[in-house]
Protein backbone atom coordinates (compact mmCIF):
# COMPACT_ATOMS: atom_id res chain seq x y z
CA UNK A 1 0.00 0.00 0.00
CA UNK A 2 1.30 3.43 -0.96
CA UNK A 3 0.14 6.32 1.17
CA UNK A 4 -0.26 9.60 -0.65
CA UNK A 5 2.50 11.93 0.48
CA UNK A 6 0.23 14.94 0.73
CA UNK A 7 -2.16 13.17 3.07
CA UNK A 8 0.80 11.79 5.00
CA UNK A 9 2.26 15.23 5.62
CA UNK A 10 -1.18 16.64 6.57
CA UNK A 11 -1.61 13.83 9.07
CA UNK A 12 1.89 14.34 10.44
CA UNK A 13 0.96 17.91 11.32
CA UNK A 14 -1.76 16.43 13.50
CA UNK A 15 0.66 14.00 15.08
CA UNK A 16 -0.52 10.97 13.14
CA UNK A 17 2.10 8.96 11.38
CA UNK A 18 1.15 6.58 8.60
CA UNK A 19 3.54 4.11 7.09
CA UNK A 20 3.67 0.56 5.87
CA UNK A 21 5.21 -2.35 7.65
CA UNK A 22 7.72 -2.77 4.81
CA UNK A 23 8.82 0.82 4.99
CA UNK A 24 9.25 0.63 8.73
CA UNK A 25 11.23 -2.59 8.68
CA UNK A 26 13.34 -1.56 5.69
CA UNK A 27 14.12 1.73 7.37
CA UNK A 28 15.56 -0.27 10.22
CA UNK A 29 17.25 -2.89 8.06
CA UNK A 30 18.91 -0.45 5.71
CA UNK A 31 20.24 1.69 8.51
CA UNK A 32 21.80 -1.10 10.52
CA UNK A 33 23.85 -3.03 8.00
CA UNK A 34 26.60 -4.69 9.97
CA UNK A 35 29.62 -5.47 7.82
CA UNK A 36 31.88 -8.43 8.32
CA UNK A 37 35.19 -7.30 9.68
CA UNK A 38 37.89 -8.40 7.32
CA UNK A 39 40.13 -6.82 4.74
CA UNK A 40 42.25 -8.46 2.09
CA UNK A 41 44.58 -5.75 0.78
CA UNK A 42 45.05 -2.01 0.44
CA UNK A 43 41.30 -1.39 -0.07
CA UNK A 44 40.94 -2.39 3.58
CA UNK A 45 42.88 0.75 4.52
CA UNK A 46 40.25 2.87 2.79
CA UNK A 47 37.54 0.82 4.48
CA UNK A 48 39.19 1.52 7.84
CA UNK A 49 39.41 5.21 6.93
CA UNK A 50 35.69 5.27 6.18
CA UNK A 51 35.06 3.78 9.60
CA UNK A 52 37.17 6.41 11.34
CA UNK A 53 36.00 9.83 12.42
CA UNK A 54 36.70 11.81 9.26
CA UNK A 55 34.34 9.82 7.02
CA UNK A 56 32.39 8.11 9.77
CA UNK A 57 30.44 5.21 8.33
CA UNK A 58 28.42 5.34 11.57
CA UNK A 59 26.33 8.08 9.92
CA UNK A 60 24.84 5.27 7.84
CA UNK A 61 24.49 2.82 10.69
CA UNK A 62 27.24 0.49 9.50
CA UNK A 63 29.91 1.16 12.07
CA UNK A 64 29.52 -2.16 13.84
CA UNK A 65 32.04 -4.33 12.06
CA UNK A 66 31.41 -7.83 13.31
CA UNK A 67 34.23 -10.28 13.79
CA UNK A 68 31.92 -13.23 13.21
CA UNK A 69 30.07 -14.00 9.96
CA UNK A 70 27.09 -15.17 12.02
CA UNK A 71 26.43 -11.60 13.13
CA UNK A 72 27.09 -9.80 9.86
CA UNK A 73 24.71 -8.76 7.07
CA UNK A 74 27.21 -7.34 4.63
CA UNK A 75 30.45 -8.67 3.26
CA UNK A 76 32.73 -5.92 1.96
CA UNK A 77 35.26 -7.77 -0.19
CA UNK A 78 37.95 -5.15 0.25
CA UNK A 79 40.95 -6.08 -1.82
CA UNK A 80 42.72 -8.65 -3.93
CA UNK A 81 41.22 -12.11 -3.64
CA UNK A 82 44.04 -14.54 -4.26
CA UNK A 83 43.25 -18.06 -5.34
CA UNK A 84 44.52 -19.20 -1.98
CA UNK A 85 42.08 -16.92 -0.13
CA UNK A 86 38.99 -17.40 -2.32
CA UNK A 87 37.72 -20.64 -0.68
CA UNK A 88 37.83 -18.96 2.73
CA UNK A 89 35.88 -15.95 1.42
CA UNK A 90 33.19 -18.21 -0.02
CA UNK A 91 33.05 -20.18 3.21
CA UNK A 92 32.61 -16.99 5.25
CA UNK A 93 29.83 -15.91 2.91
CA UNK A 94 28.08 -19.23 3.40
CA UNK A 95 28.24 -18.79 7.16
CA UNK A 96 26.58 -15.37 7.14
CA UNK A 97 22.96 -15.07 8.23
CA UNK A 98 20.34 -14.20 5.64
CA UNK A 99 19.41 -11.80 4.17
CA UNK A 100 23.00 -11.03 3.27
CA UNK A 101 24.67 -8.66 0.85
CA UNK A 102 28.04 -8.35 -0.83
CA UNK A 103 29.94 -5.24 -1.87
CA UNK A 104 32.84 -5.85 -4.22
CA UNK A 105 35.20 -3.03 -3.34
CA UNK A 106 37.84 -2.00 -5.83
CA UNK A 107 39.24 -3.24 -9.10
CA UNK A 108 40.84 -6.38 -7.66
CA UNK A 109 37.74 -7.80 -6.03
CA UNK A 110 35.74 -6.97 -9.14
CA UNK A 111 38.01 -8.22 -11.90
CA UNK A 112 41.48 -9.02 -10.59
CA UNK A 113 42.56 -5.43 -11.22
CA UNK A 114 46.26 -4.93 -11.95
CA UNK A 115 46.83 -8.63 -11.26
CA UNK A 116 44.45 -9.65 -14.03
CA UNK A 117 47.20 -11.34 -16.04
CA UNK A 118 48.77 -13.07 -13.08
CA UNK A 119 48.71 -16.69 -12.05
CA UNK A 120 47.64 -16.24 -8.45
CA UNK A 121 44.66 -13.86 -8.32
CA UNK A 122 40.99 -14.60 -8.75
CA UNK A 123 39.50 -12.50 -11.53
CA UNK A 124 36.52 -11.27 -9.58
CA UNK A 125 34.79 -12.59 -6.49
CA UNK A 126 31.51 -12.59 -8.45
CA UNK A 127 32.69 -15.86 -9.98
CA UNK A 128 31.69 -17.66 -6.78
CA UNK A 129 29.24 -15.50 -4.83
CA UNK A 130 26.53 -13.03 -5.95
CA UNK A 131 27.61 -9.40 -5.67
CA UNK A 132 25.10 -6.60 -5.03
CA UNK A 133 27.22 -3.48 -5.49
CA UNK A 134 30.50 -3.04 -7.36
CA UNK A 135 32.70 -0.08 -6.43
CA UNK A 136 35.31 0.91 -9.01
CA UNK A 137 38.63 2.40 -8.02
CA UNK A 138 42.12 1.33 -7.08
CA UNK A 139 41.51 1.76 -4.24
CA UNK A 140 38.10 3.47 -4.07
CA UNK A 141 37.97 6.51 -1.83
CA UNK A 142 36.00 6.34 1.42
CA UNK A 143 33.40 8.50 -0.33
CA UNK A 144 33.17 5.79 -2.96
CA UNK A 145 32.58 3.13 -0.36
CA UNK A 146 29.94 5.28 1.32
CA UNK A 147 28.18 5.80 -1.99
CA UNK A 148 28.23 2.06 -2.56
CA UNK A 149 26.73 1.59 0.87
CA UNK A 150 23.98 4.10 0.05
CA UNK A 151 23.28 2.25 -3.18
CA UNK A 152 22.88 -0.91 -1.14
CA UNK A 153 20.57 0.85 1.32
CA UNK A 154 18.47 2.05 -1.59
CA UNK A 155 18.32 -1.51 -2.86
CA UNK A 156 17.24 -2.83 0.51
CA UNK A 157 14.53 -0.18 0.76
CA UNK A 158 13.14 -1.24 -2.59
CA UNK A 159 12.80 -4.88 -1.55
CA UNK A 160 9.76 -5.87 0.46
CA UNK A 161 10.60 -7.51 3.72
CA UNK A 162 8.70 -10.68 2.89
CA UNK A 163 10.65 -10.97 -0.33
CA UNK A 164 13.96 -10.60 1.49
CA UNK A 165 13.01 -13.15 4.12
CA UNK A 166 11.77 -15.67 1.57
CA UNK A 167 14.93 -15.42 -0.47
CA UNK A 168 17.04 -18.39 0.56
CA UNK A 169 20.51 -18.32 -0.90
CA UNK A 170 21.79 -21.82 -0.53
CA UNK A 171 25.35 -22.52 0.47
CA UNK A 172 27.53 -21.83 -2.52
CA UNK A 173 30.05 -24.52 -3.43
CA UNK A 174 33.47 -23.80 -2.01
CA UNK A 175 36.17 -24.07 -4.69
CA UNK A 176 39.10 -26.38 -4.11
CA UNK A 177 42.79 -26.08 -4.89
CA UNK A 178 43.68 -27.73 -8.18
CA UNK A 179 46.77 -28.20 -10.31
CA UNK A 180 46.84 -24.69 -11.79
CA UNK A 181 44.13 -22.84 -9.92
CA UNK A 182 40.76 -23.35 -8.32
CA UNK A 183 38.31 -26.10 -9.22
CA UNK A 184 35.79 -25.17 -10.50
CA UNK A 185 37.07 -21.96 -12.06
CA UNK A 186 33.69 -20.28 -11.57
CA UNK A 187 30.22 -21.12 -10.41
CA UNK A 188 28.06 -21.13 -13.56
CA UNK A 189 24.97 -20.39 -11.46
CA UNK A 190 26.23 -16.95 -10.50
CA UNK A 191 28.65 -16.05 -13.28
CA UNK A 192 29.17 -16.76 -16.96
CA UNK A 193 32.22 -15.76 -18.98
CA UNK A 194 31.58 -12.81 -21.28
CA UNK A 195 31.26 -13.61 -24.96
CA UNK A 196 33.69 -10.86 -25.77
CA UNK A 197 35.56 -8.69 -23.37
CA UNK A 198 37.70 -5.83 -24.67
CA UNK A 199 40.31 -6.18 -21.93
CA UNK A 200 40.41 -9.93 -21.61
CA UNK A 201 43.67 -10.98 -23.19
CA UNK A 202 42.97 -14.66 -22.71
CA UNK A 203 39.92 -14.75 -24.92
CA UNK A 204 40.95 -14.43 -28.54
CA UNK A 205 38.24 -13.40 -31.03
CA UNK A 206 36.28 -16.35 -32.31
CA UNK A 207 37.15 -16.95 -35.97
CA UNK A 208 34.03 -16.46 -38.11
CA UNK A 209 34.62 -19.73 -40.00
CA UNK A 210 33.79 -21.88 -36.97
CA UNK A 211 30.88 -20.24 -35.17
CA UNK A 212 30.24 -23.28 -32.99
CA UNK A 213 33.87 -23.90 -32.18
CA UNK A 214 35.45 -23.32 -28.81
CA UNK A 215 35.81 -19.63 -28.10
CA UNK A 216 39.02 -19.30 -26.16
CA UNK A 217 42.08 -20.34 -28.09
CA UNK A 218 45.38 -21.69 -26.88
CA UNK A 219 48.26 -19.26 -26.42
CA UNK A 220 49.87 -18.35 -29.72
CA UNK A 221 53.16 -20.08 -28.97
CA UNK A 222 53.23 -23.57 -27.49
CA UNK A 223 54.44 -23.64 -23.90
CA UNK A 224 58.01 -24.69 -23.38
CA UNK A 225 58.51 -27.82 -21.31
CA UNK A 226 58.81 -27.17 -17.60
CA UNK A 227 61.09 -29.61 -15.89
CA UNK B 1 85.63 -1.60 3.89
CA UNK B 2 84.98 -4.31 1.40
CA UNK B 3 87.84 -4.90 -1.06
CA UNK B 4 87.14 -4.73 -4.77
CA UNK B 5 85.70 -7.80 -6.40
CA UNK B 6 88.98 -8.59 -8.15
CA UNK B 7 90.86 -8.54 -4.84
CA UNK B 8 88.12 -10.63 -3.28
CA UNK B 9 88.38 -13.15 -6.08
CA UNK B 10 92.17 -13.39 -5.66
CA UNK B 11 91.89 -13.76 -1.90
CA UNK B 12 89.24 -16.46 -2.17
CA UNK B 13 91.15 -18.40 -4.80
CA UNK B 14 94.27 -18.32 -2.64
CA UNK B 15 92.46 -19.51 0.45
CA UNK B 16 90.37 -22.17 -1.27
CA UNK B 17 92.46 -24.30 -3.59
CA UNK B 18 90.59 -25.67 -6.56
CA UNK B 19 88.01 -22.90 -6.55
CA UNK B 20 87.84 -20.60 -9.52
CA UNK B 21 85.60 -17.53 -9.60
CA UNK B 22 84.61 -15.06 -12.26
CA UNK B 23 83.89 -11.37 -11.84
CA UNK B 24 80.97 -10.23 -13.95
CA UNK B 25 80.27 -6.53 -13.47
CA UNK B 26 79.34 -6.13 -9.82
CA UNK B 27 78.70 -9.83 -9.36
CA UNK B 28 80.93 -12.67 -8.26
CA UNK B 29 80.04 -15.76 -10.25
CA UNK B 30 80.56 -19.01 -8.33
CA UNK B 31 80.46 -22.52 -9.76
CA UNK B 32 77.68 -24.51 -8.13
CA UNK B 33 80.10 -27.17 -6.79
CA UNK B 34 82.12 -24.48 -4.96
CA UNK B 35 79.18 -22.64 -3.43
CA UNK B 36 79.27 -24.22 0.04
CA UNK B 37 83.04 -23.76 0.41
CA UNK B 38 82.95 -20.15 -0.76
CA UNK B 39 79.99 -19.25 1.45
CA UNK B 40 81.46 -20.94 4.50
CA UNK B 41 84.73 -19.09 4.04
CA UNK B 42 82.98 -15.75 3.49
CA UNK B 43 80.93 -16.27 6.61
CA UNK B 44 83.62 -17.62 8.95
CA UNK B 45 86.81 -15.81 7.91
CA UNK B 46 87.85 -13.01 10.24
CA UNK B 47 88.43 -10.70 7.33
CA UNK B 48 84.96 -10.83 5.75
CA UNK B 49 82.44 -12.12 8.33
CA UNK B 50 79.43 -12.10 6.04
CA UNK B 51 77.05 -13.03 8.83
CA UNK B 52 73.84 -11.84 7.18
CA UNK B 53 72.17 -13.22 4.05
CA UNK B 54 69.91 -10.36 3.06
CA UNK B 55 68.39 -11.87 -0.05
CA UNK B 56 68.28 -15.09 -1.98
CA UNK B 57 66.44 -15.20 -5.26
CA UNK B 58 66.61 -16.64 -8.75
CA UNK B 59 66.56 -15.31 -12.28
CA UNK B 60 65.20 -17.29 -15.18
CA UNK B 61 66.90 -16.91 -18.54
CA UNK B 62 64.73 -18.90 -20.94
CA UNK B 63 66.18 -20.35 -24.13
CA UNK B 64 66.44 -17.97 -27.04
CA UNK B 65 63.32 -18.50 -29.20
CA UNK B 66 65.60 -18.31 -32.26
CA UNK B 67 66.95 -21.67 -31.14
CA UNK B 68 70.01 -20.78 -29.10
CA UNK B 69 71.00 -22.84 -26.09
CA UNK B 70 69.04 -24.49 -23.32
CA UNK B 71 68.60 -21.42 -21.17
CA UNK B 72 69.91 -20.77 -17.71
CA UNK B 73 68.68 -20.46 -14.16
CA UNK B 74 70.72 -18.24 -11.86
CA UNK B 75 70.48 -18.18 -8.10
CA UNK B 76 71.54 -14.85 -6.60
CA UNK B 77 72.76 -14.21 -3.05
CA UNK B 78 73.20 -10.83 -1.37
CA UNK B 79 75.49 -10.90 1.64
CA UNK B 80 76.14 -8.27 4.28
CA UNK B 81 78.33 -8.20 7.34
CA UNK B 82 76.74 -6.75 10.44
CA UNK B 83 79.97 -7.10 12.38
CA UNK B 84 82.30 -5.51 9.83
CA UNK B 85 79.59 -3.20 8.49
CA UNK B 86 80.20 -3.91 4.86
CA UNK B 87 78.22 -5.21 1.96
CA UNK B 88 76.44 -6.00 -0.13
CA UNK B 89 78.35 -8.72 -1.88
CA UNK B 90 76.44 -10.31 -4.74
CA UNK B 91 77.08 -13.94 -5.54
CA UNK B 92 75.57 -15.69 -8.48
CA UNK B 93 75.42 -19.38 -9.31
CA UNK B 94 74.59 -20.35 -12.85
CA UNK B 95 72.59 -23.56 -13.21
CA UNK B 96 71.16 -25.53 -16.07
CA UNK B 97 67.55 -24.65 -16.64
CA UNK B 98 66.23 -28.17 -17.06
CA UNK B 99 67.44 -29.56 -13.75
CA UNK B 100 68.59 -26.71 -11.52
CA UNK B 101 70.17 -28.16 -8.38
CA UNK B 102 72.36 -26.26 -5.95
CA UNK B 103 73.58 -26.82 -2.40
CA UNK B 104 71.44 -25.25 0.29
CA UNK B 105 72.94 -22.46 2.40
CA UNK B 106 70.40 -22.97 5.18
CA UNK B 107 73.01 -24.75 7.36
CA UNK B 108 75.09 -21.54 7.18
CA UNK B 109 72.38 -18.90 7.38
CA UNK B 110 69.10 -20.02 8.96
CA UNK B 111 67.34 -17.12 7.27
CA UNK B 112 67.80 -18.83 3.94
CA UNK B 113 65.24 -21.50 4.78
CA UNK B 114 62.07 -19.70 3.66
CA UNK B 115 63.80 -17.91 0.81
CA UNK B 116 65.03 -21.21 -0.61
CA UNK B 117 61.55 -22.64 -0.24
CA UNK B 118 60.16 -19.68 -2.15
CA UNK B 119 62.71 -20.10 -4.95
CA UNK B 120 61.89 -23.80 -5.05
CA UNK B 121 58.19 -23.03 -5.20
CA UNK B 122 58.25 -20.33 -7.85
CA UNK B 123 61.29 -21.29 -9.94
CA UNK B 124 61.72 -25.00 -9.36
CA UNK B 125 65.30 -24.88 -8.13
CA UNK B 126 66.15 -27.83 -5.88
CA UNK B 127 68.31 -27.06 -2.86
CA UNK B 128 70.39 -30.01 -1.73
CA UNK B 129 70.59 -30.29 2.03
CA UNK B 130 67.59 -28.11 2.77
CA UNK B 131 65.86 -29.38 5.93
CA UNK B 132 62.29 -28.94 4.72
CA UNK B 133 61.99 -28.29 1.01
CA UNK B 134 58.28 -27.81 0.29
CA UNK B 135 56.17 -25.23 -1.47
CA UNK B 136 55.65 -22.14 0.63
CA UNK B 137 53.36 -19.76 -1.28
CA UNK B 138 51.42 -22.06 -3.59
CA UNK B 139 49.53 -24.98 -2.16
CA UNK B 140 50.53 -28.64 -2.16
CA UNK B 141 49.38 -30.21 -5.39
CA UNK B 142 50.03 -27.12 -7.50
CA UNK B 143 51.75 -28.03 -10.76
CA UNK B 144 54.62 -26.07 -12.26
CA UNK B 145 56.62 -23.08 -11.13
CA UNK B 146 54.79 -19.85 -11.94
CA UNK B 147 57.70 -17.40 -11.95
CA UNK B 148 59.38 -19.26 -14.79
CA UNK B 149 59.15 -17.30 -18.00
CA UNK B 150 57.45 -20.12 -19.86
CA UNK B 151 54.70 -20.72 -17.28
CA UNK B 152 51.30 -20.33 -18.90
CA UNK B 153 48.58 -19.30 -16.41
CA UNK B 154 45.28 -21.09 -16.66
CA UNK B 155 42.39 -19.49 -18.50
CA UNK B 156 39.99 -18.72 -15.69
CA UNK B 157 37.12 -18.22 -18.11
CA UNK B 158 37.07 -21.86 -19.13
CA UNK B 159 34.80 -24.18 -17.20
CA UNK B 160 36.94 -27.26 -16.64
Amino acid sequence: MVVDEGIQSELQKQGVYLTTWDQLVNWGRSNSIWPLQFGLACCAIEMIASAASRYDIARFGSEIFRASPRQADLMIVAGTVTKKMAPQVVRLYNQMAEPKYVISMGACATSGGPFHKGYNVLKGIDRYIPVDVYIPGCPPTPEGLLEGLQKLQQRIKETSMGQAMRQKLDAYPVPEYGAAGLTPRYNPEVWQPPAQHPFDYQRAPVPPATPGGPGPSAPTSPPLPVS
Amino acid sequence: MLPSLDELKTALEQQLPGVSLTVDGSVLVVASKDLTAVCRYLKDSDRFRFDYLANLTAVDYPPDPAGGGAGRMDVVYHLYSMEKRHGPLTLRVQLTRLRPVVASVTPLWRGAEFQEREVYDLFGVTFDGHPDLRRILMWEGFQGHPMRKDYVPENQNLAD
